[in-house]
């Protein structure tokens, strides 16, 4: 038997401008849904794309050459290039936030915060520098 | 009051493996890394006997199964949190499979071509 209390109507807040302005999430909330995001990412396209890269180049030498001086020097290719640096580069960093966090290490609310500033800080900088690299 | 809510520990099992393949992928790409950066610029010799010697394979291999097993449990919590007609959870849940079986197999076949 439903109890009244489940059919009562409650109040939903969760507009779309609502969520896009005015819900905040906290620095630790960022951290873990880019995890998510990026994690999807590194699944579906960017796996798919490395395999292929990998085949690719060691297929043949030519292949070897075509992706390494052809293929990776379009402007495209970089752009989707950085941006599978920065997901891996955020998913591995956060991901090691999270194994330290089940360890019961850095739980308290101001550790907590400073080691998701610290995660996607070095998730860019970790971008910036691989990125360099490759250009 | 102790109480079973659920059955075999499915859920710790999953949780326990997603964290043991995170640390076998990390240990994986600091070690591909260092060899990468320590052989730079690369070449296609150098590129196709590191990925020819055995233990590379078999490293390779290890990592690629390890990114099927912690993905699945990844892909299936997003979808499980997101996805609520079960029709189209169940579709998504095994198109992911079968993408994640295709991506072994492709590994092997690059591997031991």
């Amino acid at each position: 038997m439903a109890s009244a209390s489940a059919k009562k109507i409650r109040p939903k807040y969760l507009s779309l401008p609502a969520l896009l302005f005015e819900i905040r999430l906290p620095v630790p909330g960022w951290v873990s849904i880019l995890h998510r995001i990026s994690g999807a990412w590194l699944v579906f396209p960017f796996a798919a794309w490395l395999l292929y890269l990998l085949d690719k180049s060691l297929q043949s030498e030519q292949g070897f050459e075509y992706v390494k001086s052809e293929y990776l020097a379009l402007p495209a290719v970089k752009l989707g290039l950085l941006l599978f640096i920065w997901c891996y580069c955020h998913h591995f960093c956060a991901g090691i936030r999270y194994l330290l966090l089940d360890l019961d290490k850095g739980v308290d609310l101001k550790t907590a915060r400073l080691t998701s500033w610290i995660v996607i800080v070095a998730g860019l900088s970790l971008t910036a520098v691989l990125g360099a690299r490759l250009w | 009051m102790k109480r079973l809510v659920v059955g075999a520990h499915y859920g710790l099992r999953d949780w326990l493996a997603q964290r043991i393949t995170a640390a076998i992928m990390a240990v994986y790409t600091l070690i591909l890394a260092g060899v990468v950066m320590s052989k730079a610029p690369m070449t296609y010799g150098v590129w196709k006997e590191l990925f020819t010697q055995g233990w590379m394979r078999v490293a390779t291999l290890l990592f690629a199964a390890s990114l099927a097993w912690h993905a699945w449990v990844g892909v299936r919590d997003i979808l499980m949190d997101y996805i609520k007609p079960d029709g189209l959870r169940l579709t998504l849940q095994v198109a992911t499979l079968l993408l994640l079986a295709v991506y072994v197999g492709w590994t092997i076949q690059i591997l031991w071509r």
